[in-house]
């Protein structure tokens, strides 16, 4: 049976996985989002304490599963992997230190003898919240619009600017799809706090921020798809080469209409999502919005790596620009991570339970005062 | 091959992986075995139903809470260093590398955050089963991506189950199974997950011991005291047991390290095993830098028994290695450097030939999937990037090797003591009169953690100058950036990581000196 496995089909399942860990990953930013809040909504300690316990029970499933976005790629798309991270080097960096100050910070804010003071641990999830978000749109973005490397025989990277990727935030539109995902990380901690907390004076507050967050996000989020329908995009032919196709990326919403199908349920979901929230006082809102989250960026990252196009063009070489068929690791391998990831519904499943043993009771002032671990 | 490499980059690219990776190792090994001290300890608490067991259990939780969430901080820095720092070498072995670091994200390390999560908060949410079954799950999950991990750094030791494919310039998995089941893999595993576990059993003793000094507590510390030793002696044989088949595995796989290790440099039949010495400074006079013993004490013969388990068994020395011996069938490094320049030009020449000369393409092709030819060539690859320098660039620090080797087995068999006597005397209740065997478990605390620092420090500066051994040097897998560049995330993480080092022991040191009843409860 596994003979009849394709090398292509095993390039294609593998960049599904990769897109579904990187649309899990930005659902899951709800958490980074939602710390961005911390000094700004919480105007107690009481307050503050039920914010970051909301968030502070989840934050490992973030950072998890960017870990393991990381590993993915890694094993799936190892040049990617070598390209990226050795060459736009200041953008990861960036991004690690971000996540390295989050990981104590729940642990150690309200801890006696925390030596920093509770004050710095909560600008550190602060920094950890605008940056995260920020920093991997950034990154996501030059999927789409390039970045200035080439590769040599030995495919070794040569990034072309001295700023090591942060020349990335040159470009309007990584701007633009970063702050996009900033303020849907946001839109999607205010979620999850109306859906996560049972405090009257606080989910009103949080109702109130939820409204201009959510034009925000509409803002950034529609100019960047205008620009993706006009955009120019990279492409290759039957020989690997890659070449430069007008109105390259709205082809592929025409030749993949199941994707677009996608796409839209995500976006329609999406909003009613935020409509219930605003409008019908709901809780569940995180619920649509982060499915229809998941949705759409999943067909975002389908729409710049299948119908031959290039997922990590090089604007500087465009011979040198990744695809998933020039990327990959071999067929073995692949083969055998195809049958690893078998496992994965069994991990969400499992996710799934604990998540719900978690969640079943609200959190409450009086939860904050007498349950035994709290940040 | 060597000439156009910034050396100062490869340097400062070396200490920040060193950095991180050793802070990485000051939390991993403390989760790792204690993960499982409270999962028994939260056992007997079911079974029994006797509160001061709860207690005794929330308290080793809330100390493996504070030294996870730095293990974690630590750890996804060395995630991504591979592509930032050695992209190179992620490109040229990615394809077997990458698989084990991403099964491990996708097996373990959910585990562990998903069951953690319950561990922490799910005391009054679920019931007491479902509870004691995620504090398990949380240790396996814990120890499982330990050898997803260790599996890789194993292959990077002792590299098997892959081929080279010239088109695409790098090497290919061919047998998953065999980079996983390869002995170095098991080995080091064994040994490391059982290091770990004499690691938190020597902490919660250590700590027990400071409590029953200062007269609290004692319930609690004798309790504590008694599930760690039985654990701590388990994992300590373990370790030694395991640690004498790594040693015997090197001596098979990587023979430079092993002579490093006991500063042997003529081999010899009947070799000793140096079992405490000191070496003297490096002597000049030879080309290699010969060192000598200011005073050792020997086991005769134990040497050639550990490696052939009989004395007649002859120990290549780094001479041995350096200049070859015909009678031994060991191949000299002039004569390596020049097969693997071989194998380095037939890959270039295969480059150059790709699109314009499909013949002689097809012919170098073909030699890289002939066994003979890869066997006598390109076997060698790595060593043809020293061709014309000189052979000592292939020997690794001989003192460093040495004394870590030696100090990690001396505080081994230390340990062995450490347990038992903690065992015996807290069983027929002397302990608490033995004042000075608790300042003793109290200090064994650092030398556990040094135990283990030097153990890495031994397996990964013994294997220069490989990144992989014989395969690629270190100088050939770094990324291409500026030393600057390093140096500034160099220094960024050691203030970065040292300020939260500070933070994790004052806040540990408080949790302790509150004691289980305030910290715990
Ligand atoms: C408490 C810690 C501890 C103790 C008491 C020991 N070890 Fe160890 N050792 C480690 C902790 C460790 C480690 C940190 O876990 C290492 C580093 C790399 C590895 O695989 O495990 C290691 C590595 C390591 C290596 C090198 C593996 C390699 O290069 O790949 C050898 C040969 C030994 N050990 C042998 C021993 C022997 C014969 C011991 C006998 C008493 C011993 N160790 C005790
Ligand atoms: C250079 C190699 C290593 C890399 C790339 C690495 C990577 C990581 C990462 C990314 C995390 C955070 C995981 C999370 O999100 O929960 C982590 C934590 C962890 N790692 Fe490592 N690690 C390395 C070495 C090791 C070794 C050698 C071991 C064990 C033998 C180990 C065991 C653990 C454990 C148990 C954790 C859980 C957190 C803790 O430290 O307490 N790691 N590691
Ligand atoms: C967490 C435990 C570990 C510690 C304390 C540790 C320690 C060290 C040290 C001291 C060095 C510097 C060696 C030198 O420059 O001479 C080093 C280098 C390195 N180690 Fe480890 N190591 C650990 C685990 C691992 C694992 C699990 C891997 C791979 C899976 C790994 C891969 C590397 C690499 C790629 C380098 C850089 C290249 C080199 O200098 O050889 N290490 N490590």
């Amino acid at each position: 049976m596994t003979a009849a496995i394709s090398y292509l089909f095993l390039q294609h399942y593998w960049w599904i996985i990769i897109s579904l860990l990187g649309s899990l990953l930005v659902f899951l930013l709800f958490v980074q989002g939602g710390q961005t809040f911390i000094l700004s909504l919480g105007k107690n300690d009481v307050e503050k304490t039920m914010i970051v316990n909301a968030f502070g029970r989840k934050w490992e499933f973030t950072f998890t599963t960017l870990v393991t976005f990381g590993g993915a790629f890694f094993a799936s798309f190892p040049l990617f992997y070598a390209t990226s991270f050795g060459g736009a080097y200041w953008v990861w960096v960036a991004i690690l230190f971000s996540f390295i100050i989050q990981a104590v910070s729940y642990e150690f804010r309200s801890k006696p003898g925390n030596f920093l003071g509770a004050k710095t641990y909560e600008v550190f999830l602060f920094i950890n919240g605008l940056l995260g978000p920020l920093l991997l749109g950034i990154a996501v973005a030059t999927f789409f619009t390039g970045s200035v490397f080439s590769l040599d025989e030995m495919n070794h990277v040569i990034w072309q600017s001295p700023w090591k990727g942060l020349e990335a935030v040159t470009n309007p539109m990584n701007v633009i799809l970063g702050l996009a995902i900033l303020f849907l990380a946001r839109v999607l901690g205010l979620l999850y706090l109306l859906n996560s907390i049972d405090h009257q004076d606080l989910l009103e507050k949080v109702r109130k921020k939820l409204v201009l967050n959510t034009v925000i996000f509409l803002v950034f989020f529609l100019t960047f798809v205008v620009w993706l329908l006009f955009a120019t995009g990279y492409a290759y032919d039957d020989t690997g080469k890659v070449f430069m196709e007008k109105n390259k990326y709205l082809h592929n919403l025409f030749q993949m209409p199941l994707n677009t199908l996608f796409f839209l349920l995500g976006v329609i979901s999406v909003l009613w999502g935020l409509f219930i929230s605003l409008f019908r006082n709901s809780d569940k809102g995180i619920w649509w919005t982060g499915a229809g989250t998941v949705l759409t960026v999943f067909a975002l990252f389908i729409l710049v790596g299948f119908n031959r196009t290039s997922f990590y063009p090089s604007s500087y070489d465009l011979s040198s620009s990744l695809t998933i068929e020039n990327a990959s690791s071999s067929k073995y391998t692949l083969k055998t991570m195809f049958f690893v990831s078998f496992m994965v519904p069994f991990v969400v499943w499992y996710i799934w339970v604990a998540w719900k043993a978690i969640n079943k009771k609200k959190i409450t002032e009086e939860e904050m005062k007498e349950e035994s671990h709290i940040y | 091959m060597l000439q156009n490499i910034d050396m100062s980059l490869v340097d400062w690219s070396r200490g920040q992986f060193a950095l991180t990776a050793m802070y990485h190792w000051l939390f991993v090994p403390l989760t790792l075995g204690l993960s499982f001290i409270v999962a028994i300890m939260e056992s007997i608490y079911v079974r029994t139903g006797d509160p001061e067991w709860k207690k005794i259990t929330k308290f080793w939780m809330t100390i493996f809470g504070i030294n996870f969430a730095i293990g974690v901080a630590t750890g996804i820095i060395l995630e991504f260093e591979f592509g930032t720092n050695w992209s190179k070498y992620s490109w040229f072995v990615g394809d077997i590398f990458g698989a084990p670091l991403a099964i491990e994200g996708i097996m373990a390390f959910f585990m562990e955050s998903t069951f953690i999560a319950i561990m922490f908060f799910g005391w009054n949410k679920v019931s007491r089963k479902f509870h004691l079954a995620s504090t398990w799950l949380t240790a396996i999950g814990a120890n499982l991506s330990a050898l997803w991990i260790l599996v890789a750094n194993a292959w990077m030791q002792n590299p098997v189950g892959m081929h080279f494919n010239p088109d695409t310039a790098r090497n290919e998995m061919s047998s998953f199974w065999e980079v996983l089941f390869s002995m170095s893999a098991v080995n080091k595993f064994l040994h490391t997950i059982s290091a770990a576990y004499i690691l938190a059993a020597i902490v919660v003793v250590g700590i027990s011991a400071w409590y029953l000094l200062r007269n609290r507590h004692i319930v609690f510390a004798k309790r504590s005291i008694v599930v760690a030793s039985v654990f701590g002696l388990i994992g300590i044989l373990n370790t030694i047991g395991t640690g004498d088949n790594s040693a015997r595995e090197i001596a098979k796989e990587q023979p430079m390290k092993f002579a490093a290790m006991e500063a042997l440099y003529d081999g010899k039949t009947h070799a000793g095993l140096v079992a405490a010495g000191a070496l003297k400074g490096e002597n000049k006079e030879s080309e290699i830098r010969q060192r000598d013993f200011i005073f050792k004490l020997e086991i005769p013969s134990a040497l050639s028994y550990i490696v052939h388990l009989s004395p007649e068994g002859f120990v290549p020395g780094i001479n041995d290695l350096i200049y070859g011996n015909t009678r031994r069938g060991i191949l000299s490094f002039e004569e390596k450097a020049d097969r693997g320049l071989v194998a380095i030009n037939a890959l270039r020449d295969l480059k150059k030939a790709k699109d314009n000369d499909p013949e002689k393409y097809a012919e170098l092709r073909a030699q890289f999937e002939n066994p003979e030819w890869v066997n006598t060539y390109f076997k060698y690859f790595g060593y043809g990037y020293f061709k014309a320098h000189e052979p000592a660039k292939i020997i690794p620090n001989v003192a460093i090797s040495f004394y870590s080797f030696h100090t990690m087995v001396g505080l081994g068999f230390f340990f062995v003591l450490l347990m038992f006597f903690s065992l015996i005397w807290s069983i027929n209740n002397k302990i608490t009169q033995r004042r000075w065997f608790l300042y003793v478990l109290v200090w064994s605390i650092p030398l556990a953690y040094f135990a283990h620092e030097a153990g890495w420090v031994l397996a990964e500066m013994g294997r220069q100058p490989w990144i992989i051994q014989d395969i690629l040097p270190t100088m050939a897998a770094v990324t291409n950036l500026t030393s600057a560049t390093v140096q500034v995330t160099f220094w960024l993480f050691t203030i970065v990581f040292t300020a939260l080092l500070i933070a994790e022991l004052k806040i540990i040191f408080k949790q302790i000196n509150l004691g289980p009843k305030d910290g715990g409860q």
